[in-house]
């Protein structure tokens, strides 16, 4: 017998009491008599909670930079986008080069983060002075809490503020008539972009109609190449197709009552046929296999058209800037080509209206003091679109909602691009602000998770619009 | 056994009880603990119970409209949706990581030099972040520009975030590199634990290795694997910023998995009174969870695993 194996039989005696016993010690030797373990349990209380006050005496000291009002200097929460980041910082550091006593604090957000910060700032009441914005259901729904200011008295004072914009854009920071958002960006018309070299290889042109872009599908499939490119992953991509294919066969009236909430405004034909069109897109191969795994963040579905993979791709006008940074040489040698977006025949929407992003606005929360409200009036006044600001966005390649840009335009190295973004914001007889930001965010959120079933063939047109009819306001 | 050895048995545990009513550390020692828990615990969670009840968009006043929001949650073919997303998610992911991480901790308790440094490859990465796991995989799995792209590895050209049946395995299994570490290193931990002679005696008796590993690891696992368990299934309920950042819930609503549709409802659609009905959900879930696992345990947590030792 070997000593270990005793110990195995010697089970519930030998190995249950000892356990117990040494468990009972080690709470004898432990234990405090009660007054003392009063008084130590209090220390170590006051103990913890001197750490929390300490905890957040800091930030506090620090939070006169993004808190609300009282404070003297004005707080402005910007975009990290390029080529607005860089734009903002350097006028926000002339204003406060020029103006010591009144001076700006910027800080910068990326663009999915910002959104529910500022929102969830804006509802406890310390938003920043600046509310960087895009306009639309968002905007609406912070003039109904009277969480922004109402502009008028100032542009009476000083009419500067309204005329130097593109009269579509500047509308598009008004609620009911008033104005509370200022345009502080570039007009982003969404565009059709093509692979020059492409086109030229299987001797077409680029379509002019639906049927055109129907016809153009079957050839690029023939020739191996993809016909669209499209960051089906990031879902807003997904969606300039059918804010273009509604507004092309019904015009822009049939959003408009989907934006007035009219019942059943999501069944309108116009809505059903665009869906159609789009499956009908998708069923003939139209888009690169597997786009609903390209995003867009990354910029990947732009790599897809200058790699030449895919023949054309729909997207905002900033892709060309995006384009030129990562593939310099496609954009030099002339090979990107861009166009409007095809018309549908015998639809009632003029060919001419666009879709996109009008600007970006500046509002200036109603809960900021009067110091603030004047440094925020005086640099939206002086120094927002100055020379210097509107030199470096036409630089990046991007087109300043102003008016009197023109000059300008013709002489940037983008020279061509920035005229024909120019040409179709200026002349556009209807500058749609892009569905997602327009539409109440409830909404918003609902179309795109549904639009993403329509070009994952998984939802017929009449159960989207089911499914949309359902989230209109009564 | 005589009757004294009884007595004395049943002496000792009165002594026993009695003790525990009037010695051990003061319940005062928890008051630091539970203040905290009171202020960033129990607190909130009143809050979320309140405005489960209320209609509220994050800006405007608080509405109190009984039960509206939870009866549009409950009728929501969207919630029922993304509690049976939840459920495959955690299934898989049990099944899953389970044996792989059992397996791996037991291999790399071994005392070889060559498995500690293989240990240390296999915690890299415990050391990313979610959100830098989320986004090196959508690089990866991009089907044109990702893994696919490489000559040889054609195979891995599938449309893998947008297909919605093979999404949900994509996720399962990245939850899965990412959190294998973990339950390895405390698989290790346990098996480190188990005292030698444990094994002596089994070798002694015949057993094989296969046999030593299910008559002696596993049993003495019992906590550990009770431990481990918890988490990968009590963490499901959790797993937000990674599927956020890979999939968004996408496509559709593959993905959207409750916690998921709860920041969606709340941060998103704004409707903070549905959101927080969700929360709620979340929170009983999670609650029952844990205590079920827990009581597979067994109630008599003082028996001994050392029965022999």
């Amino acid at each position: 017998m070997t000593p270990v194996r005793p110990l195995r039989t010697n089970n519930v005696v030998g190995s249950r009491w000892p356990v117990a016993v040494i468990a009972n010690e080690t709470e004898t030797t432990m234990s405090l008599t009660p007054k003392r373990s009063l008084t130590v349990g209090a220390a170590v209380l006051a103990g913890a909670l001197a750490l929390t006050a300490c905890g957040s005496s800091g930030p506090n000291q620090t939070s006169g930079s993004s808190g609300g009002g009282g404070s003297s200097t004005a707080t402005m929460w910007g975009l990290s986008q390029a080529p607005f980041q860089g734009v903002l910082d350097t006028s926000v550091q002339s204003w406060n080069d020029a103006n010591p006593d009144s001076p700006i604090d910027v800080e910068f957000f990326a663009g999915e983060d910002y959104k529910p910060k500022v929102r969830t700032a804006i509802g406890a009441g310390s938003a920043p002075t600046f509310i960087y914005g895009w306009g639309g259901g968002v905007l609406k729904s912070y003039v109904d809490e009277g969480k922004v200011l109402d502009l008028t008295p100032y542009i009476e004072e000083n009419p500067e503020l309204k005329d130097r914009y593109l009269e579509a854009v500047y509308e598009n920071g008004t609620v009911d008539g008033k104005p509370y958002a200022l345009p502080n960006s570039y007009s982003q018309p969404v565009m059709l972009y093509y692979n020059k070299t492409l086109f030229e290889e299987a001797g077409v042109e680029p379509p002019e109609t639906w049927d055109d872009l129907m016809d153009l599908v079957d050839v690029f499939k023939k020739e191996g190449v993809a016909p669209f490119s499209v960051g089906g992953q990031s879902r807003w991509p997904e969606l300039m197709w059918l804010s273009y294919l509604v507004d092309r066969i019904g015009g822009p009236e049939v959003f408009e009552s989907i934006l007035n909430n009219e019942p059943e405004a999501w069944s309108d034909p116009a809505v059903i046929e665009a869906l159609t069109k789009i499956q009908e897109l998708v069923r003939a191969g139209g888009f690169i296999d597997g786009f609903s795994s390209v995003a867009a963040d990354n910029r990947a579905d732009q790599a897809l058209l200058y790699t030449g993979r895919a023949a054309m791709m729909v997207h905002l006008a900033g892709a060309y800037s995006g384009i030129k940074g990562d593939a310099p040489d496609f954009v030099a040698n002339d090979e990107l080509g861009y166009t409007r977006f095809p018309a549908v025949e015998g639809g009632e929407g003029d060919p001419e209206n666009v879709i996109g992003n009008p600007s970006n606005f500046w509002s200036i929360s109603a809960d900021a003091s009067e110091e603030q409200i004047d440094t925020a009036i005086g640099y939206l006044t002086d120094e927002m679109f100055s020379d210097e600001y509107v030199d470096s966005i036409i630089e990046a390649g991007s087109v300043p909602a102003l008016v009197d840009v023109k000059d300008k335009l013709s002489q940037s190295e983008n020279k061509d691009f920035m005229e024909t973004i120019y040409e179709y914001a200026s002349s556009a007889p209807n500058f749609q602000l892009s569905w997602d930001q327009a539409l109440a965010p409830e909404q918003g959120e609902a179309m795109l998770t549904n639009l993403a079933l329509i070009f994952l063939d998984q939802q017929t047109p009449e159960e989207f619009a089911d499914a949309m009819n359902a989230t209109l306001a009564p | 056994m005589t009757a004294s050895l009884q007595q004395r048995r049943a002496s000792r545990r009165s002594a026993v009880r009695a003790s525990a009513r009037t010695a051990g550390p003061s319940g005062w020692f928890a008051a630091p603990a539970l203040a905290l828990f009171f202020v960033f615990a129990i607190l909130p969670i009143a809050g979320v119970v309140l405005l489960s009840f209320t209609s509220w968009n994050g800006l405007g006043a608080i509405e109190l409209t009984g039960l509206d929001s939870w009866k549009r949650v409950l009728t929501d073919p969207v919630t029922v949706n993304a509690l049976v997303v939840t459920a495959k998610i955690m299934i898989f992911s049990f099944v899953v990581q389970f044996p792989i991480s059992l397996l791996l901790g037991v291999f790399t308790a071994g005392m070889q030099r060559y498995r500690a440094v293989l240990a240390v490859i296999y915690f890299v990465p415990l050391l990313l972040s979610s959100a830098a796991v989320a986004i090196a995989f959508k690089a990866l799995l991009d089907p044109n520009f990702g893994v696919g792209a490489i000559k040889g590895f054609e195979a891995f050209r599938q449309d893998w975030l947008g297909n919605s049946d093979l999404v949900l395995f994509v996720v399962v299994f990245v939850i899965a590199w990412q959190f294998v570490p973990l339950h390895t290193l405390i698989y290790q931990g346990g098996v480190k634990q188990i005292p030698r002679s444990l094994y002596e005696a089994a070798e002694i008796d015949g057993a094989g290795r296969v046999q030593q590993f299910f008559s002696v690891t596993l049993p003495q696992l019992k906590y550990t694997i009770i431990t481990s368990s918890t988490l990968m299934v009590v963490g499901s309920l959790t797993y937000f910023d990674l599927i956020f950042v890979l999939t968004g819930g996408g496509p559709g609503y593959a993905t959207r998995l409750l916690p998921l549709h709860m920041y969606l409802t709340g941060f998103r659609a704004n409707d903070m009174g549905a959101a927080s009905a969700l929360g709620v959900i979340l929170i009983v879930v999670g609650l029952l969870l844990a205590v079920v696992l827990q009581r597979l345990g067994g109630r008599d947590r003082a028996a001994s695993q050392m029965e022999g030792a």
